[in-house]
């Protein structure tokens, strides 16, 4: 979600973060905890208050993608604790034995996560990871400009003629063809190339009513109303609401994509204990809730939402109707990465 | 040059016979040995030693694993081409005017402007690139003075097309056509130009046959300069072109990154280098059959 770290992007949040960390590294007798994350997506408030309560002292490095963090620690001189990854790439760590077994079952505060983030597909036991956060790629739509039905796909990927050229999209071949699948109701990373040209037929027909393919600069584009109707994750969406009140986020009836990133102890940290620590830390909701707070994502901590402030307690983007269908896309195997990027360049040919 | 004068010199040339090895031959070699391998599942580069990347420029694999002929990557290749070209040709007939103008000035003010035609290059290209999407946006400022005078009532929309990305291109690489032909110009003799005059040349027979033949070098400097690069971009395309279409920056791009196919992104680049290298080998010897016929 190489994007989603990019968009979420304030220097201000992260030269904070930077500086609490800072502040707080006086006199630790209990040791160090080196993390890894993504860029602007770990709440300086959890930092400070871990290490406040633990004595350790936090040592912050963020990265933008999973391709640099998995570059990073297949190298093995990372001297990492605690890293983030997306659950996409959570098998590809487990597999390549790039992450120490943590058996989150064990740890203290396990019993805190919502049952529904437990034992996910991409880490069937919790051997490896416990979820950090999580949320939804749909699309939004400015309602002072369209007033049609939103609730469905259609209006994103079939957009009526009055939508011409206000159409945005995510500039990422996964993102925009994951979702796409959703709507046309296929599992994702089809190896099936009839399959895959029903989606290159139906992205090449939606093509001239896109204004934009581009993943940065969302969330205001949406609030300006430069696009009506622009592909977003939902923490985005509820920023660009924060600008301009027209802005809705939809529960499409097809579904939407879930993404979750998880935080996992990669192989040979030097602070395995402390590592333990800070899990058992975030699985407690006042602490997650912070997290929350910071990134306006939701989390699997359970009881987590009464610490949340208000503008988020109530937030649509944050709340999808119980029986929505959430896909949850995996790393997609070679063969489908390739067919993705052969639709991609013919549709931008 | 004597044997002993090579011995000496050869020291001299290490440092900048290093930088040439390190930061630019080496680097193309692993792309070269990248683009004959084969590509890693989760990106990289693993055996078997396989032409499939360059087969693959040309033709598709159909389902029975037949090739057939598949004009994509010609498509993107001939669209970056027509649009560096399209800048290159813009860059020559603003920068030389330009540079005319600045070679006329005294000392002083050439030295200004001089130092004006830099002064971009303190701010990042992506920061510059950026400042036109805000510039040319729907809400942007030529939309909103156009509102705001009453020439239109509904926003243009001039971003997002190729227009769009060659306005970008001719904005970023100007600079590189109009500082060699200035040098060029500034070195002209302004007697030569009155000469001409005195034989009755107008000022059209004065440009073509005085100032154009010794402008020319720095034109050809300037058109590589402004070329190659324009060809590679990949900035103004993505930001101002929407990344609608692809160019080959953004191709080998995307290879690179969610693609995850190096062998292919390394045979783009080793393919483009190429056309550029023929291209200059054949304006090089075209000049060199114009200097000595």
């Amino acid at each position: 979600m190489t994007s989603k770290a990019l968009n979420r992007t304030t220097l201000k949040r992260s030269a904070l973060a930077l500086a609490l960390t800072l502040v707080a590294g006086t006199a630790h007798a209990e040791g160090d905890l080196f993390i890894y994350n993504w860029t602007d997506y770990t709440s300086p408030e959890l930092i400070a208050k871990f290490e406040k309560d633990t004595g350790i002292k936090v040592t912050l490095d963020t990265y933008d993608s999973n391709e640099t963090l998995l570059a990073k620690l297949k190298s093995g001189s990372a001297g990492y604790d605690i890293a983030v990854v997306s659950s996409d790439f959570v098998p590809i760590f487990s597999s390549e034995g790039l992450v120490e077994k943590i058996d989150a079952p064990k740890l203290e505060g396990f019993s805190n996560l919502d049952p529904r983030w437990v034992k996910p597909v991409w880490d069937p036991e919790n051997a490896y990871s416990i979820p950090w956060n999580w949320g939804t790629t749909s699309y939004s739509v400015n309602t002072d400009a369209y007033k049609g039905p939103i609730d469905s796909l259609s209006v994103l990927f079939e957009p009526p003629p009055e939508l011409a050229g206000k159409v945005g999209m995510f500039n990422s071949p996964s993102e925009v063809m994951s979702l796409a699948q959703v709507y046309l109701g296929m599992p994702p990373c089809q190896t099936d190339t009839a399959n895959m040209k029903k989606v290159q037929d139906l992205l090449l027909a939606q093509a001239p009513a896109v204004k934009l393919y581009n993943s940065d600069g969302i969330i205001e584009r949406q609030a300006t109303g430069e696009t009506v109707v622009h592909q977003q994750w939902n923490g985005a969406a509820m920023r660009s609401r924060e600008l301009n009140k027209a802005v809705k986020y939809v529960y499409p009836k097809e579904g939407v994509v879930g993404w979750m990133d998880n935080v996992v102890v990669p192989t040979g940290a030097k602070n395995p204990d402390n590592a333990r620590k800070f899990l058992t830390f975030i699985m407690q909701p006042e602490n997650m809730a912070l997290q929350s707070n910071f990134t306006k994502y939701s989390n699997a901590v359970v009881g987590s939402e009464q610490f949340f402030e208000a503008s988020m307690k109530d937030a649509p983007e944050l709340s999808p109707p119980a029986d929505l269908k959430v896909v949850f896309t995996p790393a997609c195997p070679e063969e489908a990465t390739q067919l993705m990027d052969r639709v991609w360049t013919r549709l931008k040919k | 040059m004597s044997g002993t004068a090579r011995v000496r010199t050869l020291p001299l040339l290490a440092p900048a016979l290093g930088v040439i090895l390190v930061f630019m031959v080496a680097p193309m070699l692993i792309a070269g040995a990248y683009s004959f391998l084969t590509a890693g599942a989760y990106g990289g580069v693993r055996l078997p030693v396989t032409g499939e990347a360059y087969v693959r420029f040309l033709f598709d694999r159909d389902l029975d694993d037949s090739l057939i002929f598949d004009d994509t990557y010609l498509v993107i290749f001939g669209r970056s081409i027509a649009l560096a070209a399209a800048t290159t040709v813009l860059s020559v007939l603003i920068g030389l005017p330009v540079a005319w103008f600045m070679a006329c000035r005294d000392k002083a003010t050439r030295d200004l402007l001089v130092l004006a035609i830099t002064i971009p290059f303190w701010t990042n290209l992506l920061i510059r690139t950026y400042c036109w999407v805000l510039i040319l946006r729907d809400q942007g400022l030529v939309n909103a003075a156009l509102i705001g005078t009453g020439v239109t009532s509904e926003p243009i929309t001039f971003l997002y097309s190729n227009e769009a990305i060659l306005l970008g291109l001719v904005y970023s690489f100007l600079p590189f056509m109009v500082l060699p032909i200035y040098a060029t110009l500034e070195r002209l003799d302004p007697r030569l130009v009155e000469a001409a005059h005195d034989l009755y040349a107008g000022r059209w027979a004065a440009f073509r046959y005085v100032v154009w033949p010794l402008a020319k070098a720095g034109v050809a400097a300037g058109t590589i300069l402004v070329f190659v690069p324009a060809l590679g971009a990949f900035l103004a395309p993505d930001l101002l072109g929407g990344g609608r279409k692809l160019m080959i920056g953004s191709l080998i791009h995307l290879q690179f990154t969610s693609s995850r196919n190096w062998p292919f992104g390394a045979a783009a680049s080793m393919i483009l280098m190429a056309f550029v290298l023929v291209a200059l080998v054949i304006a090089a010897r075209r000049r060199a059959g114009q200097v000595a016929p």
